[in-house]
């Protein structure tokens, strides 16, 4: 049912949001969907910590390119089967690496993962044939053979070539989890040792894990290939990687759906801040340490931590609870935003550039007057937070009882 | 062979900075079992807070004071960030230090921007020391090679001869009875974190001025400082010192003596092909040993991964 949904989602969005840059945003949400999905595979479901995951997308992505301008064996096949071979050259890298990388889980494998990636990444400064230097490679996704009259011109021909492949690997992911191995990768990832009394071999479980993880990393590649004809250093080296961590970490890795929410909100959320501050890398950090901090399951994990109140039917009380609370810490946040980034402007503004906008009003922020009101903001918002928080905990207790003792 | 003396002074400067970062991440492992992706940054903070308080104190206060500064924050970062997250599992604990580096290196942009810092040499050590055959060797290299010497002899000192050490042993090994003889071990590992990442910021103060002191400079190290560990063996102190200097002088060499791949491939009996144009191999015939000397060390690291997975002085393999 959820994926009906979904597909049906997918399939009206362009008639919403025609424009091109919303185009151009979801077909991003859709690539970062898919890697998520496949990082999630080894963090979630494996409990593998990989520091140098961009590097399987990327090696799919230059397959891609390179299959892109080898014109006689590109005009002989559709477009649309190009993430396939995206795939295949990430999962036979995932083949070559896993063979070593998966012995242990923990940190040994996220040291070899960070290694390989480093690795990866400068030697393809280095090997220009392949990885085309600095400059990368690019090439043109129309040279490919019709499918069904369609040359991939326009950007929503694009979109909706992205967004079948989101909701097959998507779907094909899902069933994944559900298989005996995907099941074993779950064990393993618990209790390694009690897997392998079992009968299972943990290193041959998380192997297969890896390597499927590779093949979905490939394909996602494969899509950053046609929708944007060109491949760097940036999309292996460990910036990417990092990216990954964090989208995946944010969605929620406990549950299958948290890294597709994480690739939403975090593509929305860079979108809307990097065009209007120039510190949202600075935010962004803010927000994971804080996610890793307070909430280990990310979105998901809040999202399902209402299901027992809902179930009771109880969510409603804690409606207004929650009004009282996060309205003033939202305002709070705001008032420190405004703070940070008066510091900043003051720092490194240009010299003699006294006026800044911040919230649509432009004021002097040399001036005391501003740093005040944003003061006075800040502290007011968390003060009121913190008053109404013992409420909003004594409204979940309730919310989460199945039946109130009557007093 | 005089330029092998000058290489190796200059490869013996690089391998000791790398201790000290090593050496204090090595600590916090065996300690807590994790790996301290923020280590890195610390050195960072250490060189900016080194560079802010010189340019207001000078140099030998700035020596003195910013890894007291380092040191109280790292032990901060252990009572309230790292003690917290501890109870979900080791994995986001290591994803929470990624977390931080990355929120420092964006911290200190926001704080000093993104261009280098003119952080120079104090003019104290500011003359050459002494020089070999043309090839001068400054005072200030020589200093870094005596300061990271006395700190690995003070470190081994108080690790194996006093009781402080004595029983930061004993806790990295058997917390539990340590606990109970009645010793407060959460405060043993709170200032091993702190001392660790001390050590990091002298690195970063006494490095600054020479390897540069700018945003990217914590994972232009850090990397290659986990790689250091993994190669020595995680836990390992000894470990740690044997393949600091052995990257230390492995990349000095590689970059300073000019070693065709064509040569070797020739040498070992392969010839060079005719066409190279579309040889999609034609970059590895080209390649020269400065060009691969910044990778060396994971190329070494993942050769000592498949055959020996414990490192070089490891016991542990997780």
């Amino acid at each position: 049912m959820p994926w009906l949904i979904a597909a049906v989602l997918l399939a009206i969005m362009p008639q919403i949001f025609s424009n091109n840059s919303a185009l151009t945003i979801m077909n991003q949400m859709s690539i970062t969907i898919v890697f998520a999905l496949a990082y999630n595979m080894l963090l979630g479901q494996g409990g593998m910590l990989s520091f140098g995951h961009a590097v399987y997308g990327g090696v799919g992505g230059f397959a891609c390119m390179h299959i892109m301008n080898n014109s006689g064996f590109f005009e002989s096949i559709p477009l649309v089967i190009l993430p396939l071979f995206g795939g295949l050259f990430g999962m036979g890298l995932a083949l070559i690496i896993g063979s070593f990388s998966t012995r242990s889980a923990g940190t040994t494998f996220a040291m070899i993962s960070l290694g390989v990636g480093e690795l990866i990444a400068a030697s393809s400064l280095i090997f220009v044939a392949f990885f085309g230097g600095e400059g990368g490679i690019s090439g043109d996704r129309t040279d490919a053979l019709p499918f069904f009259g369609i040359e991939f011109l326009q950007q929503e021909q694009v979109y909706y070539l992205t967004a079948a492949w989101v909701l097959i690997s998507a779907g094909l992911m899902y069933l994944w989890s559900r298989t005996p191995v995907g099941r074993m990768a779950n064990a393993v990832r618990d209790n390694p040792e009690r897997a392998e009394f079992l009968g299972y071999s943990a290193r041959w479980v998380r192997y297969y894990s890896f390597v499927a993880s590779g093949f979905f990393a490939g394909v996602s590649g494969g899509l950053f290939a046609i929708n944007y004809e060109i491949l760097t250093e940036e999309n292996l080296n460990a910036v990417s990687s990092g990216i990954i961590l964090l989208v995946t970490f944010l969605g929620g890795v406990g549950f299958f759906f948290g890294p597709i929410l994480g690739a939403i909100a975090f593509t929305l959320l860079q979108t809307v801040l990097s065009l209007s501050t120039e510190l949202w890398a600075f935010y962004a950090g803010m927000l994971f340490v804080a996610t890793v901090m307070f909430f280990p399951g990310g979105l998901a994990g809040l999202i399902m931590m209402h299901l027992p109140a809902l179930r009771l039917g109880k969510l409603r009380l804690l409606f207004i609870p929650y009004l009282k609370t996060l309205l003033p810490a939202a305002i709070g946040i705001f008032g420190l935003a405004a703070l940070i980034e008066m510091t900043f402007h003051v720092r490194h503004g240009a010299t003699g550039d006294n006026e800044m906008t911040l919230f649509w009003t432009t004021f002097d922020s040399y001036s005391i007057v501003p740093w005040l009101v944003a003061g006075a903001i800040t502290l007011v918002g968390f003060g009121i937070a913190r008053v109404t928080a013992p409420a909003l905990k004594d409204a979940w207790n309730e919310a989460n009882t199945a039946q109130r003792a009557k007093s | 062979m005089d330029l092998v003396l000058v290489n190796l002074i200059d490869g013996l400067v690089f391998g000791l900075l790398l201790f000290m970062l090593s050496s204090g991440l090595t600590l916090i492992f065996s300690m807590m079992g994790v790996l301290n992706f923020a280590h890195a940054s610390f050195y960072m903070l250490g060189a900016y807070f080194g560079y802010q308080i010189s340019v207001a104190l000078g140099f030998w206060m700035a020596l003195l004071i910013a890894p007291v500064i380092i040191g109280v924050l790292g032990a901060g970062v252990e009572r309230y960030g790292l003690r917290r997250v501890h109870q979900y599992g080791h994995v986001p604990e290591l994803i929470f230090t990624f977390g931080l580096a990355l929120l420092i290196e964006e911290l200190v942009q926001f704080i000093w921007g993104r261009n280098q810092m003119p952080y120079s040499v104090p003019e104290v050590l500011n003359f050459t020391a002494f020089s070999i055959s043309g090839n001068f060797i400054p005072a200030y290299k020589i200093f870094m090679i005596f300061i990271s010497i006395g700190i690995f002899l003070g470190l081994l000192y108080i690790l194996t001869k006093t009781r402080v050490g004595m029983i930061i042993q004993a806790a990295l090994s058997y917390p539990r009875t340590v606990e109970a003889l009645g010793h407060n071990v959460p405060l043993i590992f709170m200032g091993v974190f702190g001392v660790g990442t001390a050590l990091a910021g002298v690195a970063g103060v006494i490095a600054g001025p020479v390897l540069g002191t700018f945003p990217g400079m914590a994972f232009v190290l850090g990397a290659i400082v986990f790689v250091t560990i993994v190669i020595g063996g995680l836990g390992s102190l000894w470990g740690a010192l044997v393949a600091s200097l052995l990257i230390g002088w492995m990349t000095t060499f590689a970059k300073a003596y000019t070693i065709r791949f064509e040569d070797i491939l020739n040498f070992i009996g392969v010839s060079t092909p005719e066409n190279m144009d579309d040889n999609l191999f034609r970059d590895f015939w080209s390649l020269t040993s400065p060009q691969i000397a910044d990778i060396l060390p994971y190329i070494l690291m993942v050769a000592i991964l498949i055959f020996r997975p414990a490192g070089l002085f490891g016991k542990r393999t997780k």
